[in-house]
């Protein structure tokens, strides 16, 4: 018989991972969905919001999501600079997306490397003082390790969503993916938006950074270990659509959990990924694709 | 006068030459002028760089107390490492190269058992002795006679790791009837959950819950409230630092309670781990290989560690060094001490002196036994008890990391059951 407080439970750690999923792959959908820049370095980008969130934690005691939000800025204009440079050598010279992708694999080890050489390559955490808590709702326990993130990535999410939806820019960059032509037409520089919106995606990074820091002992290597579940939530949900990316996460993220709880855990990539393929086969644009 | 000074001169400038000429003849001190040097590939990158690192910074330390003493049978001690960026597929072109191309006078390996099995075939073509760097059952398959393995799990490495912790577990009174067993799905995790089967048999456990998840797995409460259903008496957990950090988390956040918890969790050992999660720990009972407890004060570890400590700060690895940096100093000591020995450099023997005589390390005497572990083991279990703080001060000293087993070094009783989380 199943246990009602146990599926509970699997349901909303399922929810909670699921937001945090959806932050670090909200980056991926809207460099890779929007502007089709295959940028295997993101999880890289996130690991390096990670240790910047260490380094300001551990020596001077800022609270990670605040370290996240202060250094969104930065990570924006770090994506300019590289979008910049990958429009440069690469997308005004009409070359191949596969010379791309090595760009970008040249762009993950290079930061890999800069991170060994200046955090070292020791596991590293945060501390926060809500970060051993948690919350107990009833039967349901909800801790704030995993609440919290939850939050940041929903509301992230959110933000985002009605960015595109409702700014000018964010519509010009939802053109720009459309028909760049047609934007250069009515007087917008297409390189200027994607500049914007790939900056965007470096800057939601940064606070990914700061929440996965916050779940997890981090390493240099980490981001390697979550470029397939990152570009698995991206297109699952939809390329390109905000939105999607945070239903796909949560789907993702439930089916994960109550696998772990009744299955055992070493099948739950495996339902995940097959559940990717069962939509894709169905719907190949993906839940919320256009 | 002139005369005999230029006499005197050219007979000093004639006996010289006559020596440089003899000396060119018999050729020793040219031999001995020429270095040693040995050859290996390290996880310098990678998951596996936060060990790696410390364990070549180790072995450098070595090749310094070596050098600075004369070196081995007078010849100074050359290091050559690449980077095995961790990949598995790496290691046979670096064995190749340092082999081939380098020259390399020995070869000792990378760290753990993913990394010294693709070196095994060519260092075992070449008839080379191969000491390794905490490979768990690496030799299992292959039998080699010239392979040894520095890590002290014992002569039978799957149970015996394990067998500690089953031990103290089965002397409790009531004695607890159930356990759970959870690894990650990798070679080295899976090979301790199988011990812990095997152990469970042994010592009348009934398994209650025996899963695997994959490595990467961000959220443990799914998994560890599903183990809390089945009320285990005992949570046996096989994991690497992440896994370990989130099982840990986990069980104290859905308070998750059992007499016993603990047993093959890497990265309880590392200081910047155990700063992190602070009185979380105490309770808690693990493998361990070294700790700074009075029964462990062998010759020269406080000497390594005090020179290992103020290099560490400088690249920012593990300030404390405890858990592989003394092992990965032994193994190339071990080495050297054998060349002394056996007063050769000839492959077969220098493996068969280290297979026939017992060694005196930084950890210890080691004698090695079948399949080139050691011939009795001496991993530990450690119970973390005492820890006030998050301070590195709570880690540096006796008291913390109290050694329950085995016998010959134990520091002090297992707090049973379980205290519940702090």
């Amino acid at each position: 018989m199943v246990s009602i407080d146990l599926l509970l439970n699997a349901v909303v750690a399922g929810i909670l991972i699921g937001g945090f999923y959806a932050a670090v792959s909200l980056g991926i959908s809207v460099v890779f969905g929007l502007l089709d820049i295959a940028n295997i370095a993101h999880p890289l980008f996130v690991i390096t919001g990670s240790y910047f969130t260490f380094y300001l934690n551990s020596n001077f005691g800022l609270d990670p999501i605040l370290v996240g939000l202060i250094l969104m800025p930065l990570f924006f204009v770090i994506g300019n600079i590289v979008y910049q440079s990958y429009y440069h050598f690469f997308e005004k010279q009409g070359a191949e997306p596969l010379r791309g992708l090595v760009f970008f694999f040249g762009v993950l080890f290079l930061i890999e490397v800069s991170i060994i050489i200046t955090f070292g390559v020791d596991y590293q955490l945060v501390e926060a003082a809500y970060l051993g808590e948690s919350l107990n709702l009833g039967i349901v326990n909800v801790s704030y390790r995993l609440f919290i993130p939850f939050l940041v990535g929903v509301l992230l999410t959110t933000g985002l969503h009605f960015f595109f939806a409702k700014t000018f820019y964010g519509r010009a960059i939802m053109g720009v993916s459309q028909d760049s032509l047609a934007l250069s037409l009515m007087g917008a520089d297409p390189v200027r938006i994607k500049s914007v919106a790939f900056g965007i995606g470096i800057a939601t990074a940064s606070m990914a950074g700061a929440l996965l820091v916050m779940i997890l002992p981090i390493e240099p290597a980490l981001g390697r270990e979550y470029i397939g579940r990152v570009f698995a939530v991206a297109v699952l949900g939809g390329l390109g659509s905000v939105k999607g990316a945070l239903f796909a996460a949560i789907i993702l993220g439930i089916a994960e959990s109550l696998t772990a709880t009744y299955f055992g855990a070493a099948w739950s990539s495996g339902v995940s990924f097959g559940f990717l393929l069962l939509v894709l086969a169905v719907r190949p644009a993906g839940l919320f694709g256009r | 006068m002139k005369l005999l000074k230029r006499f005197r001169i050219q007979n000093i400038v004639g006996f010289l030459m006559g020596s440089i000429f003899i000396s060119g003849l018999f050729a020793p001190s040219v031999y001995a002028a020429e270095p040693l040097k040995i050859g290996l590939g390290m996880a310098l990158t990678g998951g596996l760089a936060a060990a790696g690192k410390p364990a070549k910074l180790s072995i450098e330390i070595w090749r310094d107390d070596v050098n600075k003493n004369g070196g081995i049978m007078g010849r100074p001690v050359e290091i050559i490492v690449y980077d095995d960026q961790t990949k598995p597929s790496n290691v046979p072109a670096i064995y190749g190269k340092l082999l081939d191309v380098d020259k390399v006078d020995f070869v000792v390996s990378g760290y753990g058992t993913n990394l010294i099995v693709p070196a095994m075939p060519i260092v075992m073509d070449r008839n080379m002795v191969f000491m390794t760097l905490f490979g768990l059952a690496a030799n299992e398959k292959f039998e080699y006679e010239n392979y040894f393995q520095i890590m002290p799990s014992g002569p039978n490495p799957l149970t015996d790791w394990s067998e500690g912790f089953f031990k103290l577990a089965s002397e409790q009174n009531p004695k607890p009837k159930t356990i759970a067993i959870l690894a990650a799905d990798s070679e080295f995790a899976l090979n301790t959950a199988k011990g812990a089967r095997m152990n469970s048999k042994k010592y009348g456990f009934e398994i209650v819950y025996d899963g695997k998840y994959p490595p990467g797995t961000p959220d443990f409460t799914p998994i560890v409230r599903a183990i809390k259903a089945k009320n285990p008496d005992i949570f046996y957990v096989g994991s690497y630092p992440p896994g370990s950090v989130g099982i840990v988390k986990a069980a104290k956040e859905i308070d998750l309670s059992p007499k016993m918890i603990g047993g093959g969790m890497v990265g309880l050992q590392y200081t910047s781990i155990q700063m992190n999660l602070g009185k979380t720990l105490n309770g808690i009972v693990n493998y361990w290989f070294w700790a700074p407890e009075p029964t462990m004060k062998f010759t020269g570890i406080e000497a390594f560690l005090s020179k290992y400590q103020s290099e560490a700060v400088k690249y920012k690895y593990d300030p404390l060094g405890y858990y592989l940096p003394p092992f990965a100093y032994a193994y190339v000591q071990l080495l050297g001490k054998a060349i002394e020995g056996a007063q050769s450099f000839e492959q077969q023997k220098v493996a068969d002196y280290i297979r026939n005589n017992a060694i005196d390390t930084v950890v210890g005497k080691v004698s090695f036994g079948k399949n080139g572990e050691w011939a009795k083991s001496r991993a530990l279990q450690v119970q973390l008890q005492n820890i006030q703080g998050n301070s590195i001060d709570e880690f540096n000293r006796a008291g913390k990391m109290i050694v329950l087993h085995p016998e010959e070094v134990k520091s002090g009783n297992l707090i049973y059951p379980f205290p519940g989380w702090q």
